[in-house]
């Protein structure tokens, strides 16, 4: 790449455009990013660079904290795959067959985007408590959902749903019908045609919308919180006690949790990247 | 060839329809259902009651006043960096991209928690903040900053894909006919990404009212004074005010709703003019 060896940030193409600002335009969204975004986050940097050896040792063996951050990155992958697995369902209803109201459940499907974490927080909680529509369904089989480990993960597949059907529902419009037609000529049959040549075409993009979802899910905190019940060692995920160590004026504590959960979503996301650039070079493109 | 080799049989059709639409159901509708039937427990009369409440008032005042000021910035700053992004080629810009859209990989809560290292009364500049004798944190400025952050991509990350598919050809072709750089922007550029932008603000908008984490940390749950209607739902839910919570959050449900069939609107009207939609 040849843009690697100018300057960061120099234009590259002086001569050939007439188009004016890029200055001021470029100075301005490098200022408003730096003091919005970059300044706040290197706060927390230096606050973690400031704790010691043995403040993290002390923070990353509380059992506590580590049953928090299993909850978060356990439930989150949890819902993440159910997620993936009802996405593409929805999706593929949504791409593939006509019926009545088809555009109103795609419109539907933003839903919690839009809704305000808290109110899907209290919602359903009020479902899944024992006295609720749903809850008081589940109660004589003796399964709890509300205040439960189980409801972190319900709460996590609410906010996690639309990540995957709108990464997926694009690709899957344009799978060619072709082949799905030679896979039909050569004796395939549909179940062989979806695992064998749709299924490979819309992966990558089923893999995207996993990771979205598990990204929104590890640090989700509104709808989760009314739901999870908050017991420490058992229902506590970790952005809430990372509020709790800060109600106590615990900043290294609150630091050094926000320090690692950023980290494994970094390494998370950027495996994901890994396998997908894998899977390109594989497939030759 | 015929179409029966690309169709599932009807059976396996409505078997597959009836499951996404219980799944739905089950997860989408019934929660917004329960919302609306819980904030009706008490009738019309107990919601009107719980609603007219003064701190109710005021933390719909003070949400729409940081929708106010969090919104134009994010538009400002949206038409700048797409500007920049989309008209002009430079070293470094998909480092650039990337560092806007890093907003929505951090949780919530450490949105919030980063402004409290920065400004709180132990953070980096909290002794200078307190020698201004001002306040930031669990004040207004400290809502709007960290409103800001969660907003932070939203009208950017609708606006650069657009800007850059539209090219420079009609810029620079205004621009050689003698129209000045504003002019050539508000004339030309502006009306091209009108759909775009009002996606984008759609989108901000939403967040922007309904952010709670990020708001949440940096609020310090004053009421009257640094509520939102989110925080204030939480308030009214811990004290077993379960009418007046979900009436605040019935007003939050209306918005999301609204938002939804605008941009639905949107997209149907415009499907090439709006870049993708996502989160």
């Amino acid at each position: 790449m040849t843009a690697a060896s100018l300057p960061l940030l120099r234009r590259t193409r002086v001569a050939s455009s007439v188009i004016p600002g890029f200055g001021p335009t470029l100075g301005f969204t490098l200022l408003y990013l730096s003091l919005i975004v970059l300044l706040p986050l290197a706060a927390l940097l230096i606050k973690a660079a400031g704790t010691t050896f043995a403040q993290w040792g002390a923070i990353l063996t509380d059992p506590r904290v580590l049953s928090a951050l299993s909850l978060s990155f356990g439930g989150a992958v949890v819902a993440a795959l159910i997620n993936a697995v009802f996405g593409l369902l929805v999706a593929w209803v949504l791409v593939r067959y006509s019926f009545p109201g088809r555009k109103l459940v795609d419109a539907f499907v933003d839903l919690p985007f839009a809704l305000p974490t808290a109110v899907a927080g209290i919602a359903l909680t009020a479902l899944y408590s024992p006295r609720g529509w749903i809850g008081s369904l589940l109660e004589p089989l003796g399964i709890k959902v509300a205040f439960t480990p189980a409801g972190v993960v319900v709460a996590m597949v609410f906010i996690g749903l639309p990540f995957v059907v709108r990464t997926v529902e694009p690709v899957l419009h344009d799978v060619d019908l072709e082949l799905e037609e030679a896979a039909a000529s050569l004796g395939a049959d549909r179940l062989q045609t979806f695992l064998r040549v749709i299924l490979p075409a819309i992966g990558p993009s089923l893999l995207t919308g996993f990771s979205l979802a598990l990204a929104r899910a590890v640090g989700e905190y509104g709808s989760v919180i009314f739901i999870a019940g908050n017991l420490p060692g058992i229902s506590e995920i970790a952005p809430l006690l990372i509020v709790t160590k800060l109600e106590q004026y615990d900043y290294v504590g609150a630091t050094a949790i926000a320090a690692v959960m950023l980290a494994i979503s970094f390494v998370l996301l950027l495996a994901v990247n890994l396998l997908q650039k894998w899977r390109r070079a594989r497939m030759g493109g | 060839m015929s179409k029966s080799a690309t169709r599932d049989p009807a059976w396996a059709r409505w078997s597959l329809i009836l499951l996404a639409l219980a799944f739905l159901g089950l997860f989408l509708v019934l929660p917004l259902v329960t919302v609306l039937v819980e904030a009706f427990a008490k009738g019309w009369a107990g919601y009107v009651k719980a609603l007219s409440s003064d701190d109710t008032g005021s933390s719909i005042r003070l949400t729409l006043m940081v929708a106010a000021i969090t919104v134009p910035l994010n538009i400002v700053f949206g038409l700048a960096a797409s500007w920049t992004i989309a008209k002009f080629d430079f070293a470094g810009k998909s480092l650039l991209v990337s560092l806007i859209e890093l907003p929505f990989s951090v949780s919530p809560v450490i949105s919030g928690l980063i402004y409290v290292l920065l400004f709180g009364l132990q953070g980096l500049l909290g002794p200078w903040v307190a020698e201004h004798d001002t306040r930031i944190i669990f004040a207004v400025p400290g809502i709007t900053l960290a409103t800001l952050f969660v907003t932070f991509p939203f009208v950017a990350r609708e606006l650069i894909p657009l800007m850059e598919e539209q090219g420079r050809e009609e810029e620079e072709a205004a621009l050689t006919l003698g129209a000045s750089g504003l002019l050539t922007f508000w004339l030309v550029t502006v009306p091209n990404v009108r759909w775009g932008l009002l996606y984008g603000v759609l989108l901000c908008n939403a967040r922007a009212m309904g952010e709670f984490g990020a708001v949440s940390v940096v609020s310090g749950h004053i009421r009257g004074l640094t509520n939102t209607m989110p925080l204030h739902v939480e308030i009214l839910y811990n004290e077993y005010d379960f009418v007046g919570a979900f009436a605040v959050a019935s007003l939050l449900a209306l918005l999301a709703l609204v938002t939804l069939a605008a941009k639905s609107t949107l997209e149907w009207w415009n499907r090439g003019e709006i870049a993708a939609s996502g989160p």
